[in-house]
């Protein structure tokens, strides 16, 4: 049964470390996210499950066979491609038949698998038609359909909504994630979209520059980041800069700019290190006026911006640092550019990270 | 007027519709004026001296079997080109290294070679006893049909080679992969998906290879012996003629049996050639490759590595023992040569060797001019095409049209020019020259241009609109600096054709010789005059070869890479 292991995987392509030491393991019936910004190499690393191009080290299993040297043909699989690949010189039914064919299967049989698969997309009509002349989103289920009807049991998919518009990709997501836990998949999906792969996946492989930064539920990855980066690619957070001035028992204290300190959860930083902290917009205290409480900092609104659902709150600290809050709009008061606010941590929730030694920019850049 | 001005004046005309439409009707009027209309007319005209033929059984016999030759040898040149050449194509394609890119360089050479050289080659290499036939009692194979099967492939594999690496290098390997991850092994995903979209490549490709075979006149008067093809026999025609100055119109008085021959036989070139053009065109796209029958088992076996190792052995084996090795081997008396007096004597213009340079002067000087010729009167047609400014209807029409004089035979295409012009005036030699190497090279050269032309995004035209830019200027700052490079390789393709047309030279040249002319004569020499030495002709096609190289290279240094965007 197809669970898919990898151990130790390098590809270079000339100059460029695509994929560089990767170590996971994606379990039976999973549905998995590669997530990261263009150019982490995520679809190398799918393509490399797929077979379409070899590892230079490393060894990838399928279920219990190591495939390194087995085609792609041989692999079991089922692919969608980000341009989706629907064959031009082929109406959807002969592309959608494909698999079943080239495998020798009698026509009778293709037919049947290939009424099966389109009526699971809910596309039976216009089976005629060619790849030219049908929309994205028609285009995105033949595609589908044409790799479920090759019978695998691990579907790869290459951002395969990122061609379509915005309302179409929502709706398709919990589609594909809905046919996959029916048929018993495992699925490996790729995506640059932190929305998308929150919305759909069991769990999720950051990725940054070859190497993952952090595997987890998507949960995980938003409450309890493993670094800078993935605290920034997964939702939003505000950094802070400082030192560790004191630590005792469950608590430490931190240094910021401006003689600033404040109290978080104790981490493994020690007396003395350069940290970053990573603070969600959405779990401040806001309130207006200075009010001298503990574990706070006073500043000024800068720039409001209604959002819908949310409002969104630019204050500068009297530190001059500038951080970013997040509140439901329907609920309170709203605040007003250049009102004087004073903004509470909570301790628990801030999340210290030792200071990236290639600076804090660079650390959480996506290109 | 400064030159800035000018320009601004120019470039304010360019955005009157009415001068705007003008120069695009000039290119038109030019096309149909110099170079479509006098071939076809030429022969229309005077249709009825076919009529002599027709009451001579064995010459109509004799021009009938020479031209069924000349279509069976082409289709069946064209179809061995497409199975040897395609699996040479993968080769380059997708095996890149660099012993196979000096492959593919080498692959160019039958192509810029002039045929006249390429013919001798063969002729020495498969028919003479110091080429492969020495191991051999006699010659291995004698001038005749067989000779020239193999010289046609030689001269047009590289060609096929040529149109499908290109496409299989624009091809978006995506659908092979998609192919793959569904399933089929690398044979059945080649031949379901790769090849069914690469088709009007292949057909263009096939198009090409049978065209140039139907055409080629010097080399295969080289090798064909006794044997006539079309072409073959019209010179044969035009040489009993000539000794006689006999054909009315071209030279002179007049043989009407000879001159009702030459009609007769063009005429029926002509119609059939353009015939199967149209019919491959029309009923190529919808030609079904079959993609649903599939033998899992059988194109497995077929696909991996020892297939494929003994596919690419047999690949390369052709291409060396027929194409390369063959097309060269006239450097060896060239080589000889060197340490003879035949050298000096050459290079005095001792003997036969004036004419020779003469030849050559002339072939150089009248591929200058066809190309300049071409830049000019072909680019706006080439635009015209590409972004349809007659609308999608004329524009489809021209683009066929353009292709008429490609796929016509040469050597009658040359008499029926000849036979217009004459009608009408009695035009210089040199002149007709000119028409006839405008009108064979024309479709390569706005071919190539519309190509890339629409290679260049609209988007790009209409940004440089938007900054302000007139018709003019969009030309002159967009379409010419993306195209520079295009315009300069089909420029040297102009002009490596011009240099080594011999079919259309042959019928309307009698005193003039360009040097693949002169090379056909020293080989097969007319009754008047004496043979040249072996050493003499491999000198010959030496320093032929020598020009060409440097074309070559000159022309791979300053494109290399460039030109694509």
């Amino acid at each position: 049964m197809p669970d898919v292991r990898i151990e130790n995987v390098t590809k270079r392509f000339g100059k460029l470390l695509a994929v560089n030491n990767v170590s996971l393991h994606i379990h039976e019936k999973e549905y998995f996210a590669l997530l990261g910004p263009s150019g982490c190499g995520k679809t190398t690393l799918l393509r490399l499950i797929a077979g379409l191009i070899k590892p230079d080290k490393g060894k990838i299993y399928i279920g219990d066979r190591l495939v390194n040297d087995v085609p792609p043909e041989d692999r079991d699989i089922g692919f969608v491609f980000q341009t989706f690949a629907l064959f031009p010189h082929m109406d959807a039914w002969d592309n959608v038949t494909y698999g079943p064919k080239v495998k020798g299967f009698d026509m009778k049989k293709a037919g049947t698998i290939g009424h099966e698969v389109l009526e699971m997309v809910r596309l039976n009509e216009r089976l005629n038609a060619f790849p030219n002349e049908l929309s994205g989103g028609m285009m995105q289920r033949i595609a589908v359909a044409r790799a479920l009807a090759a019978g695998a049991k691990l579907l790869l998919l290459d951002e395969p909504l990122g061609q379509l518009d915005a309302k179409v990709r929502n709706d398709l997501r919990y589609e594909i994630r809905r046919m996959t836990k029916d048929l018993g998949l495992t699925a490996i999906h790729v995506t640059h979209d932190q929305a998308e792969a929150m919305a759909i996946s069991d769990r999720i492989a950051v990725m940054k520059k070859g190497s993952i930064k952090q595997v987890g539920t998507p949960s995980e990855l938003y409450m309890a980041p493993d670094n800078v980066f993935v605290a920034n690619f997964i939702g939003e957070s505000n950094f802070l800069e400082g030192y560790v001035a004191d630590e005792d028992g469950k608590k430490m204290t931190v240094d910021l700019r401006g003689e600033i300190q404040i109290e978080v959860t104790k981490d493994k930083a020690r007396k003395g290190e350069r940290v970053v902290l990573a603070i969600r917009p959405e779990t401040f205290l806001v309130k207006k006026g200075m009010i001298g409480e503990e574990n706070s900092i006073a500043g000024t609104v800068e720039r409001v911006t209604f959002e819908g659902t949310n409002i969104r709150y630019e204050i500068r600290l009297k530190n001059q640092d500038l951080i970013v809050i997040v509140k439901p709009s329907m609920a309170g008061e709203w605040l007003h550019v250049e009102d004087e606010v004073t903004v509470s941590f909570s301790s628990e929730k801030v999340h210290v990270f030792e200071y990236p030694a290639a600076g804090l920019k660079e650390e959480i850049a996506v290109e | 007027m400064s030159k800035q001005k000018v320009i601004q004046a120019l470039d304010a005309a360019s955005s009157r519709r009415s001068i705007k439409y003008a120069v695009y009707l000039v290119a038109i009027i030019l096309f149909f004026a110099l170079i479509l209309l006098p071939p076809i007319l030429g022969i229309v005209i005077h249709f009825t001296a076919i009529q002599v033929i027709l009451n001579n059984p064995a010459l109509e016999n004799r021009a009938l079997t020479a031209i069924a030759n000349s279509f069976m040898i082409a289709l069946f040149v064209a179809a061995i080109d497409l199975i040897a050449g395609i699996p040479m194509a993968w080769l380059i394609a997708r095996k890149r290294s660099r012993w196979l890119s000096t492959l593919d360089t080498l692959s160019d050479i039958p192509f810029i070679v002039p045929t006249a050289v390429l013919g001798y080659s063969l002729l020495l290499f498969w028919n003479s006893p110091s080429g492969i036939s020495a191991l051999f009692t006699g010659s291995l194979i004698s001038t005749g049909w067989l000779l020239v099967i193999l010289l046609h492939f030689a001269f047009s594999f590289p060609v096929v080679v040529r149109v499908v690496v290109g496409a299989l290098l624009d091809y978006k390997r995506e659908f092979e992969n998609a192919s793959r991850t569904l399933g089929a092994p690398p044979f059945t995903a080649s031949r379901t998906v790769t090849f069914p979209i690469i088709k009007p490549s292949l057909i263009a490709a096939f198009i090409l290879a049978f065209s140039r075979s139907v055409s080629e006149t010097g080399a295969t008067f080289i090798v064909a012996g006794a044997f006539e093809n079309g072409s073959i026999f019209l010179q044969n025609i035009k040489n009993t003629a000539w000794s006689f100055r006999q054909i009315r119109g071209i030279f002179g008085s007049t043989n009407p049996t000879f001159y009702g021959a030459i009609v007769f036989a063009s005429f029926i070139l002509i119609a059939v050639s353009v015939s199967i053009f149209l019919v491959v065109r029309t009923l190529g796209p919808r030609l079904k490759l079959p993609v649903n029958r599939i033998w899992p088992s059988f194109e497995r076996k077929l696909s991996y590595s020892k297939a494929e190792s003994s596919r690419n052995t047999a690949t390369l084996a052709v291409f060396l023992a027929i194409v390369l090795i063959p097309s060269l081997f006239v450097a060896l008396p060239a080589f000889q040569a060197i340490f003879t007096n035949t050298l000096s004597e050459s290079l005095l213009g001792k003997g036969i060797w004036a004419s020779y340079w003469h030849g050559l002067v002339l072939s150089y000087g009248l591929a200058a001019i066809v190309t300049v010729l071409n830049i000019i009167i072909g680019l706006p047609m080439a635009i015209a095409i590409a972004r349809k400014k007659f609308g999608n209807v004329s524009s489809g029409i021209l683009d066929v049209l353009v292709n008429i004089p490609l796929v016509v035979p040469s050597i009658a295409l040359g008499f029926s020019l000849a036979i217009f012009w004459n009608t009408f005036t009695s035009i210089p030699q040199l002149l007709l020259l000119i028409f006839a190497h405008l009108t064979i090279t024309y479709p390569y050269f706005v071919r190539s241009m519309s190509a890339a032309v629409e290679r260049i995004s609209i988007d790009m035209e209409e940004a440089s609109r938007t900054l302000g830019a007139k018709p003019l200027g969009v030309f002159r700052t967009i379409i010419l600096p993306l195209t520079k490079y295009s315009i300069f390789s089909g420029a040297v393709l102009v002009f490596t054709r011009s240099l080594s047309e011999t079919g259309a030279t042959m019928a309307v040249a009698s005193t003039l010789k360009t040097v693949p002319l002169v090379l056909v004569n020293w080989i097969r020499p007319p009754p008047s005059q004496p043979a040249a030495s072996p050493l003499q002709i491999g000198l010959g096609s030496g320093y032929l070869i020598l020009l060409s190289f440097v074309i070559l290279l000159a022309s791979r240094l300053i494109v290399k890479g460039k030109g694509r965007y």
